[in-house]
């Protein structure tokens, strides 16, 4: 059982890392959910082997029941990374929204430095800086 | 007095409750808001008294035991952080109040606001490894919003990244709790510092590195900074003011936390020199490319925490001590400098280098304060980047790291350079009237301009209590290495 629990973990943190190097940002946000799975039932595993009871019950022992204490842990954890994968999700579409595009830009800035030549890139970034400033009255 | 430790979190926490049922009262909403700051900053101070003359306080929330409960421990480090932190954010609270952007951006703003708040003082106060967690996703939840407060096209893809990166960092986390818990059974950060012992040397280093990592990202230390100067500038200025002064020195004061506390060494560590070496010099550098003076500002911060973290690295006192006063004086002048920024958009439309010129001439006042801070952050005697920077090479050689002390002076002068570069750009010269100023309104607001005197105010005074502030950064410096005021405390209440 436990062998079963590690192996898949192993495979939400690899399948997530993955993901996560896209340069779509719904399979970005994707492999995020996947890395917040494996490291929850990482927390949960950390907790002991699965199958103790976790109720009290006259007939077993004091030290035989689950630890409850990363069973409350991993709950947090739920709540606090669904929470923020939400609003990443709500701020992906804000970004599809303004821009109709679901790929990762490269930095404009970046592209500045990187190759003062490329008079295009120059040009672009001058035009958007001039638009930053002005809507920044 | 116990009950006063709770309260910097509690105060912020009610007070973004409150602000969110009073959405549609602005004025009462901001009456609420700047009371429950000021609150805040007084309860601060009244720990660090109470911290100053009983020592270390510890209070188990709710009754339970510390194994099973939360832990809130208040040491001199931690309250005098809590002191200097919400002095910056009852400053920033006031100047938004006059910020075009952050006025306009409503009502959202101050529950926003107090949440962070609430956050950054559990990051200081708590003493369970889990609960820092909750409180770094508690103040980064509020950044996220803030940072895209408005939805500005300019926003949306730098905040992007920063979340992301933000959230790989906290599942990091959360797999280093995983980990810690599964060795020791234990996140409670007193009864860690006793179980790590025991555990093999390879484990306790690779948790140990783990929780480098994590922080270190939110702290924005070498290799892991790339983030920071692409999403800070975007943001509106007071928000990107209180950013640059607080949250990555959240992450700061955990990897002092974590590595004093938990992982305690005797000599420096090559590894953390290196990086800080790195973090100062790359900083700098990636500062010295900019032609913006938000993006310039924003490069320094990065390059200051190398400077914090080469006191850290040095594992003595000290190092510790010069790092903490160097915490103390960078969290009011590295927010000046930026609130300063936002009253020169505000006065000439924009604070690109090429775009203004002569702001001096009309505006001598802005102009003087920021010659004052950005002195202060090159390090010129007498103000307080000076002490710091002379107590931190001191104590590097000390422990004859000449490799350390010769990049810091170096990463010295690279900021004096921009620092000069930003004042003669925007400041010095002949004035000329950008295209954009004709509808620009160039009257500062008076809270902006009252709130950024103010700050400039108390790093000066930071320079003119220097010695007693050194004593005390001494202190609190001591009492980290010694571990054994934290541990009794916490640990047998």
């Amino acid at each position: 059982m436990s062998v079963v629990l590690a192996l898949t973990i192993g495979a939400l943190y690899a399948v997530g890392t993955y993901a996560l190097f896209d340069r779509i940002l719904s399979r970005i946000i994707i492999g995020l959910a996947l890395l917040g799975h494996g490291s929850v039932l990482m927390l949960l595993f950390a907790g002991g082997p699965p199958g103790r009871p976790p109720f009290v019950e006259s007939t077993v022992p004091a030290n035989e029941y689950a630890d409850p204490l990363p069973q409350a842990m991993a709950l947090t954890a739920i709540v606090i990374t669904f929470g923020v994968l939400v609003f990443l999700l709500a701020v992906s579409y804000r970004s599809w929204t303004l821009t109709h595009d679901d790929e990762v830009e490269d930095d404009r800035e970046d592209a500045r430095l990187d190759s003062p030549k490329r008079t295009v890139h120059r040009v672009e970034y001058e035009l958007s800086v001039l638009g930053d400033d002005l809507e920044q009255r | 007095m116990k009950v006063l430790i709770g309260l910097p979190v509690l105060v912020p926490m009610g007070a973004a409750a409150l602000t969110l049922l009073t959405l549609r009262l602005t004025r009462l909403q901001t009456i609420i808001s700047v009371l429950a700051s000021a609150v805040t900053l007084a309860v601060s101070i009244a720990l660090l008294i109470q911290v100053e003359t009983k020592g270390v306080t510890a209070v188990a929330v709710g009754g339970w035991s510390p194994e099973v409960g939360i832990a809130l421990v208040v040491d001199l480090f931690a309250s005098m952080l809590l002191v200097i932190s919400h002095i910056a954010t009852f400053v920033v609270l006031v100047y938004s109040l006059g910020h075009p952007r952050t006025r306009d951006a409503g009502a959202v703003f101050h529950p926003l606001y107090q949440a962070m708040l609430a956050g950054v003082s559990l990051a200081f106060l708590t003493g369970d490894l889990f609960n820092l967690f909750v409180a770094f996703e508690i103040l980064l939840t509020a950044s996220y919003a803030l940072l895209t407060l408005g939805g500005r096209r300019e926003q949306i893809r730098p905040a992007m990244t920063y979340i992301v990166i933000s959230l790989v960092s906290s599942l990091l986390f959360i797999t280093s709790l995983g980990l810690i818990y599964a060795a020791t059974g234990t996140v409670n950060m007193a009864a860690l510092a006793i179980e790590l012992e025991g555990i093999p040397s390879g484990v306790r280093s690779a948790l140990g590195l783990l929780l480098l990592v994590v922080f270190g990202s939110k702290a924005a230390i070498f290799p892991l900074f790339f983030w920071l100067p692409d999403s800070y500038p975007t943001a509106p200025s007071p928000v990107s003011a209180v950013f640059a002064g607080l949250l990555t020195k959240v992450g700061v004061y955990a990897i002092v936390r974590s590595q004093f506390l938990l992982f305690p060494r005797d000599e420096a560590w090559w590894l953390l020199m290196v990086v800080a070496g790195a973090t100062m010099f790359f900083g700098v550098l990636g500062a010295v490319a900019q032609q913006h003076m938000k993006r310039i500002l924003s490069f320094h911060i990065v390059s200051q925490i190398g400077y914090m973290i080469m006191g850290i690295a040095l594992f003595d006192v000290a190092g510790l001590a010069a790092s903490i006063f160097y915490l103390m004086h960078h969290i009011p002048v590295k927010t000046s400098l930026f609130l300063i920024e936002g009253v020169v958009v505000q006065t000439v439309g924009t604070s690109r280098l090429d775009r203004v010129a002569g702001v001096a001439r009309s505006r001598p006042v802005i102009a003087a304060l920021f010659l004052i801070v950005s002195m202060s952050l090159a390090g010129i005697p007498p103000l307080s980047g000076f002490i710091g920077k002379f107590a931190l090479l001191q104590a590097a050689v000390a422990s004859r790291q000449w490799f350390l002390v010769a990049v810091a002076l170096l990463v010295s002068f690279l900021t004096l350079f921009s620092m000069t570069k930003i004042w003669n750009a925007i400041f010095w010269g002949e004035p000329f009237v950008p295209l954009e100023q004709e509808a620009q309104s160039s009257r500062v607001p008076v809270p902006m301009f009252a709130a950024t005197l103010a700050l400039v105010a108390v790093t000066l005074g930071i320079a003119l209590s220097a010695g007693p502030l050194y004593d005390l950064s001494e202190r609190a410096a001591v009492e980290l290495i010694d571990r054994g005021p934290y541990l009794q405390a916490t640990y047998l209440p």
